[in-house]
């Protein structure tokens, strides 16, 4: 009986997950009348504002990837080895991107970078692509510390960092080449979190007017039927595919298959 | 002038002192132990040479430099670890050639020198494994290997045996030591096992409450311990509260039955120390002293049988070798000890 009642909550919570989603993919493949059909993609695909709003938010992505790798991972290592009393106070700056609105943010950006502030960064492209990349790295911060803590868990980061200095190496040497190869599953883990919110962030993209897919998205979803559907479905794809990276790249880590064993 | 020297080091970690006025000197090649228990500060000695503490107070000279300044990566030491901290994520050959490839040492050299180690530890084969592929004795191996690669002027051994089984333990500290002199390089091997250091060293630094209570070669500290901590430490000794009758010509007593030391002994009460294997069963030949008591207790170990007597009040441990056609004394058996008054120590007070 219990086993019954377990299997049919599951399946309830199955169907009220993936119904929507199925609904969404059947839609976006009703373009033509009548048929399934491939055609809401084509028109997607073949806009030239979806191939550069789509490589405006890779690129971004990566950048935003490169710079939290920068910013996280020799922060979360030093407050492992030198500073382990801060970890509680850095942990919870961390999470101040989850309690504070990325409107909020933006606007506090806008207010501090405008044109006639001491540094107007909003006045030029590369300025707001700056502050945008700024954004994006805040609001991938508590995912890509925790992943990156979690990964320095596994490892004796004190005793590891003391046998490479007896060794000669310094601190640049350590990080690059002990440090990050044996986090390197838990920073791609954050990797891709940060690479599927930037890839649908709106918000920031939106009030800063930077050419970004979230902003794409919106639009679309504005003026046309079928073809957001289909943008939700490749969107959705992205997050699916980064997820399966994830396990791919645990998976295939040579070095950590005896923890797994 | 000593190659390594360490004088009036100090550390202190708040207000506690864990290090005080520790002085030291190695001669090249030497390998030094530090013996104490838990918490006795012979490891952040030790993390000090290594650079990973910075002492309160004192100097550290190696080949008479100045090091006490000098960052870990600038002084030249090799260290392993009690958890033998391979590098994960780089393969045996990899790992113990990383030292070499941090100073830049070109690759063809890197290749012949990491056999050259590889073959030293006797794991030729093994080069391509990750360090998870081996087991704890072949990984601290190579961790030595590593520590041993880029020619380092000192080798730190931070409790390197304590994670091993006891078997792996024995052969491979014969192994360090057969290494350490064939390479002939200054050690400092960090332990709180005494028969590691006894066995090893050429000389030992017994440690207590962070300051070194004796430094004396492994016969000196077994057979002449310098202070009533050093005594207890190092090997089992029977302390006995004695009697003294006349200071000056060294009369006592031990249960009630006299012993003539010889030596002066301070006046009233002395304490003396007799190691078990010095006592015997039984009257025995070459023995002057004679010492009554009933049995407590029996302990078979082997090839050794440890006794327990009650001599006039007092708990004496002594050993007899196992004999299979004859049966140890058992409790209550009333029996009769002999022992050298030249083997018995004079404990300080």
């Amino acid at each position: 009986m219990k086993r019954a009642a377990a299997w049919s909550i599951l399946l309830l919570g199955g169907i009220y997950f993936i119904l929507p989603l199925a609904g969404m993919v059947e839609f976006s493949l009703s373009m033509k009348r009548g048929v399934y059909s491939l055609e809401a993609y084509r028109v997607v695909l073949a806009d030239p504002q979806f191939r550069q709003t789509f490589t405006y938010s890779v690129v971004m992505s990566l950048l935003t990837i490169l710079f939290g790798v920068l910013l996280v991972v020799p922060t979360a290592f030093w407050v492992r080895l030198k500073m382990p009393w801060a970890r509680p106070y850095v942990e919870f700056l961390t999470l101040m991107p989850l309690v504070i609105p990325a409107i909020v943010t933006v606007f506090g950006y806008i207010r501090l970078y405008n044109t006639s502030s001491w540094l107007p960064l909003t006045g030029t492209l590369m300025g707001s692509n700056f502050l945008l990349l700024m954004g994006y790295a805040m609001l991938s911060l508590p995912y890509m510390y925790r992943a990156v803590d979690t990964g320095l868990r596994t490892i004796d980061v004190a005793t590891l960092t003391e046998a490479a200095q007896s060794l000669g190496a310094g601190w640049t040497t350590i990080l690059a080449r002990i440090i990050l190869p044996n986090v390197l599953v838990a920073v791609l883990s954050g990797a891709f979190v940060t690479f599927a919110i930037v890839m649908g962030e709106f918000t920031m993209a939106a009030l800063l007017n930077r050419p970004a897919f979230g902003p794409y998205l919106q639009l679309m979803g504005a003026n046309k039927a079928y073809e957001p559907f289909a943008l939700s479905t490749i969107a959705f794809a992205i997050t699916w595919a980064c997820m399966g990276l994830i396990q791919l790249v645990t998976r295939f880590s040579k070095h950590t298959k005896a923890a797994q064993g | 002038m000593s190659f390594l020297t360490i004088e009036h080091l100090e550390k202190s970690f708040g207000p506690n002192r864990v290090v005080k006025d520790f002085n030291l000197t190695i001669e090249k090649g030497e390998f030094i132990s530090l013996l104490g228990p838990s918490g006795c500060g012979k490891t952040t000695v030790l993390r000090m040479v290594a650079g990973f503490e910075t002492p309160t107070s004192g100097a550290i000279h190696i080949d008479g430099k100045d090091v006490v300044r000098l960052r870990p990566n600038q002084r030249s030491i090799g260290m392993v670890f009690q958890a033998y901290a391979l590098f994960p994520n780089l393969t045996v050959a990899q790992n113990v050639g990383f030292g070499l490839k941090v100073n830049g040492t070109a690759r063809q050299e890197i290749q012949s020198r990491v056999e050259e180690m590889l073959s030293l530890i006797g794991l030729p084969d093994l080069g391509a494994r990750y360090p998870f592929q081996l087991s704890g004795g072949q990984q601290q191996r190579v961790a030595l290997a590593r520590a041993l690669a880029p020619r380092p002027q000192v080798l730190l051994l931070d409790e390197p045996l304590s994670a091993l089984d006891a078997k792996i333990r024995v052969s491979l500290r014969e192994e360090i030591r057969a290494i350490q002199q064939k390479l002939g390089i200054t050690t400092i091997f960090v332990t709180h096992d005494q028969e590691e250091a006894l066995s090893i060293s050429d000389r030992i630094v017994v440690m207590h409450q962070g300051i070194a209570d004796q430094v004396g070669t492994p016969f000196e500290i077994y057979n002449n311990p310098a202070t009533r901590f050093v005594a207890g430490f190092v090997g089992t000794l029977n302390l006995m509260e004695a009697k003294v009758i006349d200071a000056e010509k060294g009369v006592t007593t031990i249960g009630g039955a006299p012993v003539i030391l010889g030596r002066p002994l301070p006046k009233g009460k002395a304490t003396l120390a007799a190691r078990p294997e010095t006592i015997r069963l039984g009257r025995a030949p070459g023995k002057d002293t004679v010492l009554a008591g009933k049995i407590t207790g029996v302990n078979f170990l082997g090839s050794v049988i440890r006794l327990r007597a009650d001599v006039g009040g007092q708990v004496i441990d002594f050993d007899t070798f196992n004999a299979p056609g004859v049966p140890p004394p058992t409790p209550g058996t009333e029996v009769e000890l002999s022992l050298s008054a030249r083997d018995l120590l004079v404990i300080p007070e």
